[in-house]
């Protein structure tokens, strides 16, 4: 090491826990170090946190200058994500003091106004005002709570606190609803418990992977490190996709099913499973209910039925339950390509019920998963954001839980409303004017609900509508008020990523002036409500105090989980009753569930076709998913530079025999309407299906084109599947700018620039090398 | 054996471009990405291929060798450095001479820029930013020996041909383990010219025995 740079020296403290990968000093328990702060000569810090983005949640250090400003992301070495991180998460700090953030409330009395920035009180009260005037006409009912699996924990059980007892609403539900309720359903019914059953670290040591409808390279990219390892040490991998992603691609056995086919896949596995003696039957005595009429079931399941249903061989069915079976360990792990149906429960029982009939539950690298979405879409609907829960995971129709809950509230029981209806229907209910009022905390449904006809049409039938957000959304440009509203790293709280394990972000900066914490404006709300009293919360530490006695004593305890045990340890997995637990990161290691009965409740499951029929009109199969620069909606990502840069615009990918050339303008028509694309031409999709990614609004919006039929039992929106068609079109349509607030720059000149919208040939992102 | 530097594997690159986005946020050239992610199958697979600097080391690396201002330094522990920047004249004879296509023109400044492996970082230990981050390890940095104890039987190789010219680098590459062949083949694959395949002609060319080349 000779010239150069030597004064750089101070600025990267040599922190211990920073190791250079594949050096071996890995910790096994990954933590904050103890001096939590670092500081070097040059005033910089380094604030030990979690990405903001998926339910991996990889531990990163935000770089804060001596101003006190986030300014840089440096890699952290935490047990999660051992330093890597994905591009979002490199991005994620320039949203902190991005140019777009809303720094006052904006307010007008009707859509035909413009928005005025004007004073906190004046939007409080005028907030205040609609809700009691709706309530007063209409009833408690008519006025809504839209939550989001974005926020900490603690906002999450805030908002479910607050519907019930500020607004006396029984309208709160959240846009988890739209993430993994299907897997927390399954694993409800089967398990009697709403999580994954092992840690990501179990995969490093299974011999047989089954990844099952996850685009894990682009959805969660850093979990791909966990798959990889798995492979170093000799485990096969299935993937289960229509699309050969990136992880498809080295798999040792991609199944490309047509999609809102794998119940049917599923059992005809089992089936095989059955028919060839591979099923763990000393296991299922011991530990199952259901498996007699299971196995009737899928005995009218052959291949040879399933092959035609799923348009895959034969033989893929066999070679996959004799793989599976066939290990000594294996683990199957699943997201929103088996979840996202009108059948997404089903597609994960039948999953679970392969996983329980090959003895593959509860031990080291043998198990299920689900791998989470949004940041906390594991612990955003734990503590009583979704419309039939209470905190802990208590059901809201139990008498006895709604008993302990209106003891620690403070209120009667008869003061508690019934279950309310889930998002989806919560929109149809906004449509009938039986809702009529809304407040939207952290979600931004005109890009992410189905079917944006309908949710717009929903939306402008809203007397009021108020939204709490950083960046002015979609689903804010229609509302009547918009609360300017903290970022991640402006706070703190807690956040379970999808091994339940429980993370804790740390505050980084001071909001800008005129911000406030949304456990601020929500107890401001509740206070102007005459519910102050049950709403003294000075921050999120005090709502998490209430949230671990809340939970207490229920199968999601978080009770001996506190903020000093997580800085410690670097997460806990709940359940964890008392403050000297360990928690709990592997489920059912003693072979007991969390039924009553201690056993694992297997379920039938019948295939049915999907909501929307094929005809000849629409022959094809949409579906849709994420590309790895962006996140859900895209309000945040689609505002960073580099981000927009990588990834500036969607497109469909086809299969060659349409005979399109890379970037023509196809136009994809479906019964809710069309919208033109340029043509990303690849035979890594099967012909009778295309995609489109779905983080962008109309004119653009896969959403415009999804159907909005609902899972039964979960309630989650078909997005992965309905009826299709594409046809030649003239010209792509302009990818729009996000909307931008008053007074601001849509695209900071400090960042890379954004790109020219319209790419002559084939669309960027997965085709485009970065040279210059 | 090689001391510690980055590997780069293909076959486990997902395309994310965390490298890309990370290594925009390296000091040593911040705001500007020296990465290059290519899609060498596109339309039939999604395969991506990341390719930092290659750091060639013999014979000297081709950018240095023909910089006319002298302004590209290697160190002595085998790190080729960005162009100095009171020096470069912006030429790009280094562009045209680098076989792996690393180095960038700034045409506006008049000067080079390329990965310098994050020299402010790895001169105290730290990893490269893009090796660090990459969420697959498809850029790992750590020695060989790190590499097989963390992937049993990897195989690599640190000298390609081009046409006549081996160049062996500093940046080592795992190949399949069934296709082990060295030095391995470098660049672009001729399969016609003028009309005429030559696909036939060029396959496996340069198979030779430097396999114990390895440092
Ligand atoms: S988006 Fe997910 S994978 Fe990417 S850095 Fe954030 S937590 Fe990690
Ligand atoms: S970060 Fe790793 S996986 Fe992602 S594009 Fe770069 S080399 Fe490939």
């Amino acid at each position: 090491m000779t010239q150069a740079h030597a004064g750089r020296h101070e600025r990267l403290p040599l922190d211990p826990s920073i190791a250079p990968p594949g050096t071996g000093t890995f910790r096994d328990a990954g933590g904050i170090p103890a001096d939590r702060w670092h500081a070097d000569q040059n005033g910089e810090t380094l604030v030990p946190t979690h990405c903001c983005f998926c339910g991996v949640q990889c531990g990163m250090y935000l770089r804060v200058d001596r101003a006190g400003k986030v300014f840089g992301v440096e890699p952290r070495n935490h047990d999660i994500n051992r330093m890597r991180l994905c591009p979002k998460g490199i991005n994620a700090y320039q949203q902190v003091n991005h140019p777009d953030r809303l720094t006052a409330p904006l307010m007008r009395r009707s859509r035909d106004e413009p928005f005025h920035e004007a004073s906190w009180e004046e939007a409080l009260d005028f907030t205040v005002s609609e809700i009691r005037r709706i309530q007063a006409a209409y009833g408690n009912d008519s006025f809504g709570l839209l939550g989001g699996a974005s926020l900490f924990s603690e906002k999450t059980y805030l908002v479910g606190k607050f519907a019930r007892v500020a607004l006396k609403s029984k309208h709160v539900d959240y846009n988890g609803r739209l993430c993994m309720v299907s897997a927390a359903g399954a694993n409800k019914l089967a398990f009697g418990i709403d999580r994954a059953g092992n840690p990501f670290s179990d995969i490093l040591l299974t011999d047989c992977l089954l990844i099952a409808g996850s685009n894990v390279g682009e959805c969660f990219p850093v979990m791909t490190q966990y798959l990889w390892g798995a492979r170093d040490r000799g485990a096969s991998m299935i993937v289960v996709d229509p699309r050969e992603t990136a992880i498809a691609r080295t798999a040792d056995l991609h199944v490309a099913l047509k999609p809102g086919t794998d119940s049917a896949f599923f059992n005809a596995v089992l089936h095989v499973v059955v028919a060839e003696g591979l099923a763990d039957e000393t296991y299922l005595a011991a530990h199952t209910t259901g498996w007699d009429e299971v196995r009737e079931t899928v005995e009218s399941y052959p291949p040879a039925r399933s092959a035609q249903i799923c348009g895959v061989p034969e033989e893929q069915i066999v070679q996959t339950a004799r793989m599976f079976a066939g290990a000594e360990r294996a683990m199957a792990w699943h997201a929103r390509g088996v979840e996202h149906h009108s059948q997404g429960v089903e597609n994960c029982l039948s999953i679970i019920n392969l996983c329980t009939a090959t003895g593959n539950i509860g031990r080291p690298g043998a198990g299920y998963g689900t791998i989470t979405g949004q940041g906390n879409g594991q612990g955003g609907r734990e503590h009583g954001q979704k419309s039939d829960l209470l905190p802990g995971g208590r059901s809201i129709t139990n008498p006895e839980h709604r008993r302990q809950i209106c003891e620690i509230w403070g209120i009667e029981e008869s003061e508690l409303p019934p279950a309310g209806t889930s998002m989806m229907e919560m929109v149809w209910q906004m449509q009938r004017e039986e809702i009529r009022g809304l407040i939207g905390i952290c979600n931004n449904p005109f890009v992410s609900l189905p079917n944006y006809a309908t949710v717009k049409d929903g939306y402008d039938a809203l007397q009021f509508h108020a939204q709490f957000d950083f960046f002015l959304s979609e689903t804010a440009t229609n509302a009547h008020v918009v609360f300017p509203v903290t970022v991640w790293a402006e706070d703190e709280g807690v956040m379970a990523n999808a091994e339940a394990r429980v993370v804790k972000h740390n505050k980084a900066q001071e909001p800008p002036a005129g911000v406030r914490t949304d456990t601020w404006v929500i107890c401001e709300l509740a206070k102007r409500l005459g519910a102050g009293d049950k709403f003294a919360f000075p921050d999120s530490r005090a709502v998490f105090e209430e949230l671990r006695v809340a939970s207490a004593g229920t199968v999601n305890d978080y009770y001996g989980i506190t903020y000093e045990r997580l800085e410690e340890t670097g997460g806990i997995a709940w359940p964890c009753p008392s403050t000297d637990h360990p928690g709990t990161p592997r489920l059912f290691e003693d072979g007991r569930t969390y039924h009553p009965d201690g056993k694992i409740h297997m379920q039938v499951v019948e295939w049915h076709p999907p909501m929307d029929p094929y005809s000849e009109e629409y022959p094809l199969s949409l579906t849709t998913g994420r590309t790895v620069a962006h996140f859900l909606s895209g309000n945040q990502t689609r505002r960073l530079g580099a981000l927009v840069e990588q990834t500036p615009r969607p497109w469909v990918e086809v299969h060659p025999s349409h005979g399109f050339r890379n970037g023509d303008p196809v136009r994809v028509v479906t019964r809710r309407g069309s919208e033109v694309f340029p043509a990303l031409v690849t035979e890594a999709i099967r012909p009778d299906t295309v995609f489109v990614p779905y983080h962008w609004p109309v004119p653009t919006a896969a959403n415009a084109l999804t159907i909005d039929a609902l899972d039964p039992r979960s309630k989650i929106p078909e997005y992965k599947v309905c009826a299709a068609r594409i046809e030649a079109a003239e010209r792509i349509d302009e990818v729009p700018a996000p909307p931008t607030a008053p007074g601001h720059l849509a695209y900071p000149e400090t960042q890379v620039s954004r790109t020219d919208p319209l790419p002559p040939t084939a669309p960027q992102g997965r085709g485009t090398a970065e040279r210059s | 054996m090689m001391g510690r530097t980055i590997f780069i594997d293909p076959g486990r690159c997902i395309g994310c471009q965390a490298c890309v986005s990370a290594c925009r946020e390296c000091d040593s050239h911040r705001g500007k990405s020296m990465i290059h992610l290519d899609y060498p199958d596109e339309g039939h697979s999604v395969a991506s291929l990341p390719t930092v600097c290659m750091h060639c080391e013999d014979p000297v690396a081709p950018c240095a060798e023909v910089c006319p201002a002298d302004a590209i330094l290697v160190t002595a522990d085998g790190v080729v450095q960005q162009a100095d920047t009171t020096r470069c004249i912006g030429c790009a004879n280094c562009v045209n001479a680098c076989p792996f296509g690393v180095p960038k023109i700034d045409l506006q400044a008049k000067l080079q820029m390329k990965c310098n492996l994050c020299y402010d970082r790895t001169a105290y230990g730290l990893a490269p930013m893009c090796a660090t981050v990459c969420p697959t390890g498809a850029l790992f940095y750590g020695t060989l020996e790190e590499l097989q104890t963390e992937r049993p039987g990897v195989q690599v190789a640190d000298s390609f041909t081009f046409g006549a010219t081996t160049v062996s680098t500093g940046v080592a590459m795992v190949v399949p383990a069934d296709k082990v062949q060295w030095p391995v083949p470098g660049g672009l694959p001729v399969v016609e010219i003028n009309g005429v395949d030559v696909s036939e002609a060029n396959a496996n060319k340069g198979g030779g025995g430097r396999r114990e080349g390895l440092r």
